[in-house]
């Protein structure tokens, strides 16, 4: 499993070649998730109108797997949030993010939802929704090309491809000391309640150099 | 159309005594409007909307607007008496200070005769204890939404209002942001090229170059 | 359940000329259409549920929630909540000059980016005293009315999407909408956010190798509107899931502020374009659709003609553009100061009428920078048309109203 294999990729080329196909239990688990992931149908801003177009036939996210858009998280394995969360939204999006089942994952499209984007200095605008859940890919582009979509939907499936069953850095779902359910922040009187989930997010530090 | 001088010479003939005051507007654009006294806004309202002549069935726009307090410097030109008897032109500055308040200004046009727009305003008291306002609601529905919008961001109580409630921001949430003495909360975090504002709260956040405390991210 | 024949409807052809309707002193919120709810005392009555849809629902068009309470299935209060995607527009606009606000107005509908640059555009000119060139003039309108031809193309694409028609004819509308994107990406650079108008003119002349293409584009669509059309229009679901849902009658529309195809369609013959003449308006031969309804199929219709039109006004414009530089070479863009007063400026955006409210105080920045957003307004009498239908119902009418909630919360 996470051990080296045994058998070389050269030998197992071979092999596949003379009509064998070796596989481990990992590889053809990862292999299939990766090449059927349901993406939630959720569009918050721009960017789900780009979202939309990635789905249609030009650019046609199918090719992928992906096109099972689904309406409830309970059959979704993919959050993509894709456009600006403001602070009224966040508990939602977290609420419905401890909805879905796991193994999921999460894409945060356009500047927005990694940082606030162009609406970061608003006082209702989430400074990005990785202060709430933890995010796998990022997207950056305003909004993002449909194109873009499918490159981080790519390496969503090679990230999938490369998670271990075992071990020390095998998924959430599969460890007992990660807790999968992320609390809500509640609405307060000037801002969200707490403004971040300290456990997940620390701000950026600034280390400046002393003048010599 | 009428001029606004002729529709507040209509207004003051149908109700004597209204208090009904044109604002003249500077700019290029001159959209001159009218300052309504609160007492009969509503009923003036109800006129512009019904008299035949103007028919202004059409409330497109309805915003708020804040004025905060602020120092007025006018600067006078005095006499002044030398001790060598001649007189001698000194500048003088006076200080007052203008009232804050809030306003409401609503856009109407009219659909049925295809004119517009006249502006219409109201003034808050100040921009604390007496915020009220009537109500334009019930003479255009348009309001509805966009009275509760300037309650919310404003702060401005529409009496007559019938439902009148935060619409964009949370129940809970207190301020009013669009006032321009709104200060958001302090959840600053770093940003490579900060600027105006930005800069001076990041400032705050991250102490300038050569100090010797190691900065640390906002919240 | 509601759906009466349209011949019984009551006909309220051309601008109402009695405005013996008093909303004073009527209940907000009465029904149009006397709601089916049954009386207290039958015995069959039940309780009433309270239904939250949204702010997450496949239907509501983004992140837009309502409330509504039902009788069985039979919505009798319905109240919609706003402010999930409250990106704080007007403060950012005021704390930025006049020309970085111009991408923020992209973001604001962002189904139709270049129709907000336009208004906003105007209302500067407006306030500074400025006039854009002739050229310019009519490139605005060309592509102001491929815009409008997207977004109408979108929502029908939309709207059957709320029918229950599972993605189908929006694959049809965006296959088209790519076509008119990459045009927008070879003028502007971006497929959406287009941030072309400046203040006396554009940011890019259109070459001539563009207008080509773009007429070539547009000669053709009126074949995409028939083959959607055949598809669509005489659908017999279509028919009985539209014909008198959702009725708005042009009195309350008036008095509601309603703008747009949704008011045209009851009846109402105000279009912005012919009403204030913005532009080159005038100069083009073009009608404005009305109905005689004001359900949800007229609001279909509506659009669906309205795109015709634009064809026609489109045709008109590559053949009239005449030469001439895009922008004054005078005008001011960069550190623009407008002497302190106040502008509104309007144009008829896709969704209805969308205007800028700008106070100047003589600084770099607007003191007071207002959107009057067509859609958010469009959504006061929603509960109005739903009350009576049925949930699935509400759907429809939602859709048929054109909401994006970028403009609808700002």
């Amino acid at each position: 499993m996470s051990e080296a294999p045994a058998i070389s990729q050269e030998e197992r080329d071979e092999l596949r070649r003379n009509g064998i196909l070796l596989t481990s239990l990992e590889e053809i688990y990862n292999w299939g998730r990766s090449n059927s992931v349901w993406p939630l149908q959720f569009g918050l801003a721009c960017c789900a109108i780009e979202m939309i177009a990635a789905t249609c036939s030009r650019f046609d996210i199918a090719r992928f797997g992906a096109e099972v858009f689904r309406p409830s998280p309970r059959q979704a394995d993919l959050l993509i949030v894709s456009g600006t969360v403001t602070k009224k939204m966040a508990p939602q999006v977290v609420r419905i993010w401890n909805q879905m089942g796991e193994p999921k994952y999460c894409i945060a499209m356009g500047a927005c939802a990694i940082s606030g984007g162009p609406f970061k200095q608003g006082y209702n605008v989430l400074k990005g929704i990785d202060r709430f859940i933890p995010v796998d890919i990022y997207i950056p582009g305003c909004p993002p090309r449909p194109e873009a979509l499918l490159n981080g939907l790519i390496q969503l499936q090679e990230k999938i491809k490369s998670q271990h069953l075992k071990g020390p850095d095998a998924p959430r779902h599969l460890r007992d000391d990660v807790d999968c359910i992320y609390p809500v922040p509640e609405f307060g009187e000037h801002d969200l309640v707490p403004p971040k989930n300290p456990n997940l997010y620390e701000p950026p530090t600034l280390v400046r150099p002393d003048k010599p | 159309m009428q001029s606004i001088e002729q529709i507040r010479d209509l207004i003051v003939a149908r109700f004597p005594g209204a208090e009904v005051t044109v604002i003249q507007n500077p700019g290029p654009a001159a959209q001159h409007s009218l300052l309504l006294g609160h007492a009969q806004a509503r009923d003036i309202a109800l006129f512009l909307r019904d008299e035949p002549s103007l028919k202004l069935d059409f409330c497109s726009n309805a915003t708020g607007v804040d004025w905060p307090e602020k120092e007025i410097v006018e600067t006078t030109k005095v006499k002044v008496a030398q001790p060598d008897g001649t007189e001698k032109l000194v500048e003088q500055k006076t200080k007052r200070l203008q009232p804050g308040y809030l306003e409401a200004v609503y856009h109407l046009y009219s659909m049925a005769l295809k004119h517009g727009p006249v502006v219409i305003r109201l003034r808050t008291g100040n921009r604390t204890d007496a915020v009220s306002l009537p109500s334009l609601t019930p003479v255009w529905r348009s309001c509805e939404f966009q009275e509760r919008e300037i309650f919310d961001l404003f702060g401005i109580v529409f009496e007559g209002h019938p439902d009148l409630r935060r619409i964009l921001m949370w129940d809970e949430f207190k301020d009013h942001p669009m006032r321009k003495d709104y200060v958001e909360p302090d959840d600053y975090e770093w940003e490579p090229t900060p600027h105006d504002a930005v800069l001076t709260k990041a400032k705050g956040h991250y102490p300038a170059p050569g100090s010797t405390a190691n900065a640390e991210g906002g919240m | 359940m509601q759906n009466e024949p349209t011949s019984s409807a009551p006909g309220l052809a051309g601008t109402p000329a009695n405005s013996s309707f008093d909303i004073l002193h009527s209940p907000l919120g009465s029904p149009q259409q006397g709601a089916s709810v049954r009386e207290v005392n039958d015995p069959f009555h039940g309780d009433l549920l309270e239904v939250s849809m949204g702010p997450h629902h496949p239907s509501t068009h983004g992140v837009f929630r309502m409330v509504a309470t039902l009788d069985g299935e039979i919505i009798v209060k319905l109240k919609p909540v706003f402010g999930y995607l409250h990106r704080n527009h007007e403060k950012l606009g005021e704390n930025t000059t006049y020309l970085a606000s111009m991408p923020y107005t992209d973001r604001l509908d962002y189904l139709a980016g270049m129709t907000n640059n336009w208004a906003y555009a105007l209302a500067v000119e407006k306030l500074s005293g400025q006039v854009a060139t002739e050229r310019a003039e009519y490139v605005r309108v060309i592509v102001g009315e491929m815009m409008r031809i997207v977004n109408h193309c979108c929502l029908v694409g939309f709207l059957f999407n709320d029918l229950g028609t599972s993605f189908t004819p929006l694959l049809y509308a965006f296959r088209e909408r790519e076509k008119f994107l990459d045009l927008f990406e070879e003028l502007t650079g971006t497929r959406m956010m287009y941030n072309y108008q400046r203040f006396g003119g554009c940011r890019v002349d259109p070459t001539p190798e563009w207008l080509a293409k773009a007429k070539a584009l547009i000669d053709g669509f009126p074949r995409f509107l028939d083959e959607y059309e055949q598809f669509l229009t005489g659908n017999e679901i279509m028919l009985a899931r539209t014909q008198g849902v959702g009725r708005l009658s042009p009195e309350l529309a008036i008095n509601a502020g309603i703008t747009g195809p949704v008011l045209r369609a009851t009846g109402v013959g105000y279009d912005i374009r012919k009403v204030d003449g913005y532009g080159v308006y005038p100069r083009f031969d073009f009608r404005v659709p009305i109905g005689d309804h004001g359900d949800t199929y007229d609001r279909y219709m509506m659009r669906i003609l309205e795109m015709r039109e634009s064809v026609k006004i489109l045709q008109q414009a590559f053949r009239d553009l005449p030469a001439g530089p895009i922008i004054d070479p005078k005008a001011k863009n960069r550190g623009l100061r407008p002497k302190a007063g106040e502008a509104y400026g309007r144009i008829e955006g896709p969704k209805g009428e969308i205007g800028f409210y700008l106070i100047s105080d003589g600084s770099t920045n607007p003191y007071r920078y207002r959107v009057r957003p067509p859609s958010f307004i469009n959504l006061t009498v929603l509960e109005d048309m739903c009350l009576g239908h049925s949930v699935a119902d509400a759907v429809v009418i939602l859709g048929s109203i054109d909401i994006v909630l970028g403009e609808v919360d700002r």
